[in-house]
């Protein structure tokens, strides 16, 4: 994943800051039932094979990000080299690495950084972004002339350029300079979907109507309009969460994220590069649960996308 | 049409500003919360104070804002953008060599790995969209539907290295002991990396790497287009207009399809320069991408810098030029 | 890519100059989709002589627009099906042509304008390139003689300035003239039958009556058939020679069109008339039709108008659904008591 924008693009065009789910609606002609979007939805994708797969996958992953203990006893800083490059075995179902660590127990450790990073930066995107997507789309005039402008600005920068940018001056690569980084370049994602699907709830006639009543600016963005945005916003937090693994990875990768002691896949995949052709699981592995990991956030976001889109029903 | 151009280029200007502020911004506030980074430069040697002191100078970082945490440093941004425009001054390196150098010398590569892959993702992205679009629900979309979510969700790294492995050595390695492959497949074609000897031949996996994850894109898109506008109201005029499925397909359909194809590849190539980061990495190229992850690891943050705001321009000067093409193409929006 | 020159009547074989320029006998056309299938049309059958107005008139949903369709030949197949029935342009049954064949009927013989002008109309070519390209494509003719062409047929439809505006793109006529576009886009090659589907429910009220008075005008000049689709009771009644009521995918009445306005026979195309605003009775309550028509996945059983109607006995609860009771020598009615709907005036 070179691009965040690319997330937004990856699922088949246009992102959606369109109709929001008019949650309640009953359905015209025939049966009548009062269910509402997110009922609908939720029977919808637990009938979906394909999502349910990637849900546990995801509950498999976070948990061995939360949960190490769990799911190996081994210490992966227990290193003797006399250990290094064993092939995997009944005890040791991954082998060893180069240093004669117990290569299962890293890759179970490896993953939480990963994990964390991307929770902790989707949070901060969908809270600043959210925020200030909310305000540009309600208020609209100068706030959105500003705001937007500052949001075509960091599209321009290329996401990856950005990070090791960043990365490379401040020197320090830790947990939370690369949180840090993935927030600051990523959050005008989250902006624009929100402000989008505002700027389409505003003319919706029930909006309409409640401000004929009276409603004040508070009540109408947060009961009326926010509804509308949660499903979009919803549906790119997961893919943004799968691309945040992936960014994170990558920089480790290049050698601008994490670094060893740490434990992280992309430095698994990073070091053992060589070591393909005598010895291909120590590439593999880690290369199987990342993209495992990545695949399963873009295929529960494609299918939430499906299952709360009102225009595909 | 004319006023759509300039309002355009009346825009361009701030953005430009303002991206490069951005940059200038986010440098700034990593120096100040970090220090000097001339003096990281060096590593574990201890360098020659009045060494320390001209870099320091030439780069700009002697500035006392840069003591301030959070300070936006607006004279060292006016300076750096008079540098850049001005002077064509992008910084200069450990050794003191012109980051223009630097990036004269590593260009040529960079272009040709990027002339392959912005070939191939188009003609097989647009194909592959195409084919499937026309052919909704049928095994040819779930193929095409299924094939590209695969190619978006992997990492390019792991793709760059998974291919290298697996084609250029394991495959290459086959190749390599039979007499009969031509060098320019077996040495060229197949290397895992680049081969001065073939310049072109060695580029073609890596830049088909490259293009891998913009031709998934591309070819998701098309095929929703086509869908959309296969359903689309002018489609059933042109059918009862009599005229043949090729031409109702070809000329109307395709013609309203591709609009947001092709401004979708012109977008694209802020994220082609990141992949080529990546790529030229991994396949060992001596382009752009990989000047500046080798700067990144050795700590050259000039270097770094001067690079991405080059390639930054470069962008945004691409988007300009797709924004100007999609009025061409969408008569509806000259007239805004 | 064939140019089809010079498409004369013979290419077309048992063409009889002297039968009906249209006869559907019996269509059904069904939809199959994913809650099952939709019985769309279900037995429809009308002609139309040289010169008449045909006005087939229903609710949105009643399958109008998909009988029009199918007579074009040029339904969203999947999930559209033709099940059943003739469809006979001078005697040939068009359903039976390869699609080559139909392809030289379509526009040149039949052709059709739709609801929406500005969707209907392609937003990136010009409105010259949209005009041209039936004459280059059917008549062969060069790009020069197909613009002159072009540009003729703007000024019969009364676009000002036509000239200039050939090299315009939809999007900058008004809904009035880009509906002009459409009539003169369907007119281009001389078609003897218009089949116009709801052509003026996007418009303007004052628009609606030039639009309808210009159809009128250029039928006349050339003896065309009209069909014309609508819900709009008023635009029927200026313009209508005869009429076909439809529900739920069946001619439920026919008849001239006097006859009808002055004593419907069945229970809808009554309800129909009562639910328009009356201005003598101002004042009163303003009546309509209980209730709201019917799935087309799920038609009830007999007839498919028993839930909502006021006459309903048990017979009308059960199939067979009401055959066209003959109720003059030219009117039909589907009712089985259409003698007292009738006799209600």
């Amino acid at each position: 994943m070179s691009d965040l924008t690319g997330a937004s693009t990856a699922v088949g065009g246009a992102p959606i800051g369109g109709e929001g789910p008019t949650p309640d609606e009953p359905a015209t002609g025939g049966k009548e039932r009062s269910a509402s979007l997110w009922a609908d939805a939720r029977r919808q994708l637990v009938r979906d094979p394909v999502f349910m797969l990637a849900f546990v996958y995801i509950l498999v992953v976070s948990s061995m990000a939360a949960l190490p203990g769990l799911w190996t006893s081994q210490d992966p800083r227990d290193c003797s080299t006399d250990r290094s490059r064993i092939s995997p075995s009944w005890d040791h179902p991954f082998g060893f690495n180069t240093l004669g660590c117990d290569y299962y127990a890293h890759a179970i450790y490896g993953a939480r950084p990963s994990m964390v990073i991307a929770i902790m930066a989707t949070s901060a995107i969908v809270l600043v972004g959210g925020v200030l997507g909310l305000l540009a789309g309600y208020y609209g005039g100068w706030v959105d002339t500003i705001i937007s402008r500052i949001m075509d600005i960091f599209f321009s920068l290329p996401f990856l350029l950005g990070a090791i940018v960043f990365l490379t001056v401040i020197k320090r690569q830790n947990i939370w300079t690369i949180t840090l980084v993935l927030f600051l370049l990523a959050w005008p994602t989250i902006a624009r979907i929100i402000r989008g699907s505002v700027i389409s709830s505003k003319d919706l006639d029930y909006v309409q109507a409640a401000r004929a009543v009276g409603a004040g600016n508070g009540r109408l963005m947060f009961r009326h309009i926010l509804p509308n945005a949660v499903a979009p916003m919803l549906v790119y937090a997961t893919i943004v969460l799968g691309s945040f693994v992936a960014a994170e990875a990558t920089l480790t990768f290049l050698g601008v994220g994490l670094q060893p002691p740490a434990q992280s896949w992309g430095i698994m995949i990073s070091d053992h590069q060589v070591y393909f052709l005598e010895d291909p699981w120590l590439l593999l592995f880690p290369c199987g649960l990342l993209v495992g990991t990545v695949l399963s956030f873009i295929l529960m976001g494609d299918a939430l996308r499906d299952a709360l889109d009102p225009k595909f029903r | 049409m004319g006023r759509y151009v300039i309002r355009r280029l009346l825009q361009f200007i701030p953005t430009v500003l303002g991206t490069m502020f951005l940059l200038h911004y986010l440098t700034s506030l990593a120096i100040q919360f970090s220090g000097n980074p001339v003096r990281a430069l060096f590593g574990d040697r201890t360098p020659p104070p009045a060494l320390l002191e001209a870099i320091t100078e030439r780069l700009g970082y002697a500035d006392p804002c840069l003591d301030q945490k959070g300070n936006p440093c607006f004279g060292l941004f006016v300076d750096r953008v008079t540098d850049v425009f001005f002077r064509f001054d992008f910084g200069i390196n450990l050794r003191q060599r012109e980051v223009t150098e630097l990036v004269a010398d590593a260009i040529p590569y960079t272009l040709k790995l990027l002339v392959i892959a912005m070939v191939f993702q188009t003609v097989v992205g647009i194909s592959a969209g195409v084919w499937a679009g026309l052919r909704g629900g049928s095994f040819a979309d779930n193929l095409v539907k299924i094939t590209t979510v695969f190619v978006i969700s992997v990492p390019i790294f792991v793709l760059g290295v998974l291919v290298r492995e697996f084609v250029g050595v394991k495959f290459g390695n086959v190749l390599r002991g039979q007499a009969w492959v031509p060098e320019v497949i077996a040495d060229g074609m197949f290397s895992p990396g680049f081969k001065p000897d073939y310049p072109w031949a060695s580029l073609i996996i890596p830049g088909m790497v490259l293009g891998a994850v913009s031709l998934a894109v591309t070819a998701r898109l098309t095929r929703t287009s086509i869908m959309e506008n296969i359903r689309a109201d002018y489609v059933r005029t042109a059918r009862a207009k009599g005229l043949a499925n090729k031409r109702v397909i070809g000329v109307h359909t395709l013609r309203n399809s591709l609009i947001p194809v092709i401004t979708f590849l012109g977008v694209d190539i802020g994220s082609s320069m990141a992949g080529a980061v990546v790529t030229e990495t991994i396949f060992n190229v001596p382009g752009i991408g990989r000047l500046v992850t080798f700067s990144a690891r050795t700590g050259e943050s000039s270097v770094v810098v001067g690079v991405v705001t080059m390639l930054v321009l470069v962008v945004l000067i691409a988007n300009l030029l797709v924004d100007i093409l999609y009025a061409v193409l969408d008569p509806r929006i000259r007239y805004e | 890519m064939s140019t089809d020159v010079n498409v004369k009547m013979d290419a077309i074989p048992g063409l009889d100059p002297n039968a009906m320029p249209l006869q559907v006998k019996d269509l059904h056309v069904e939809f199959r989709t994913r809650n099952g299938i939709a019985h769309a049309v279900n037995g429809v059958s009308f002609d139309l002589r040289a010169g008449e107005t045909r006005a087939i008139l229903g609710e949105s949903g009643c399958g109008k627009s998909v009988t029009a369709q199918a007579i074009m030949g040029i339904l969203d197949s999947p999930p559209g099906f033709v099940t059943g029935g003739q469809i006979l342009y001078r005697g040939v049954d068009l359903l039976k042509l390869p699609e080559s064949q139909r392809r030289k009927v379509r526009a040149n013989k039949i052709a059709m304008i739709f609801q929406d002008a500005l969707s209907a109309l392609n937003p990136v070519f010009t409105v010259g390139f949209q005009l041209g390209e039936l004459f280059r494509k059917h008549r062969g003719m060069s790009r020069r003689d197909a613009k002159a062409r072009s540009i003729e047929l703007l000024d019969l439809v009364k676009i000002p300035a036509a000239r200039q505006r050939v090299n315009e793109y939809p999007h900058q006529f008004s809904g009035g003239m880009r509906q002009r576009v459409m009539i003169a886009m369907a007119l281009a090659l001389d078609p003897e039958i218009l089949i116009a589907d709801e052509p003026t429910t996007a418009l303007d009220v004052t628009v609606q009556a030039q639009i309808m008075a210009l159809l009128a005008e250029l039928q006349r000049e050339r003896n065309m058939g009209l069909v014309l689709i609508t819900h709009d009771m008023g635009v029927v009644a200026d313009v209508a020679d005869r009429i076909s009521v439809m529900y739920a995918g069946r001619v439920i009445e026919e008849a001239p069109v006097e006859d009808i306005y002055a004593s419907p026979a069945h229970p809808y195309t009554k309800g129909l008339l009562e639910s328009i605003p009356r201005l003598d009775l101002k004042g009163q309550e303003l009546s309509a039709i209980k209730g709201l028509p019917p799935a087309l996945t799920n038609i009830p059983k007999g007839c498919a108008f028993n839930p909502r109607c006021r006459y309903a006995q048990d017979v009308c609860r059960q199939d067979p659904s009401p055959p066209l009771y003959q109720v003059s020598p030219v009117r039909t009615a589907a009712c089985h008591f259409w003698k007292e709907v009738k006799g209600d005036e």
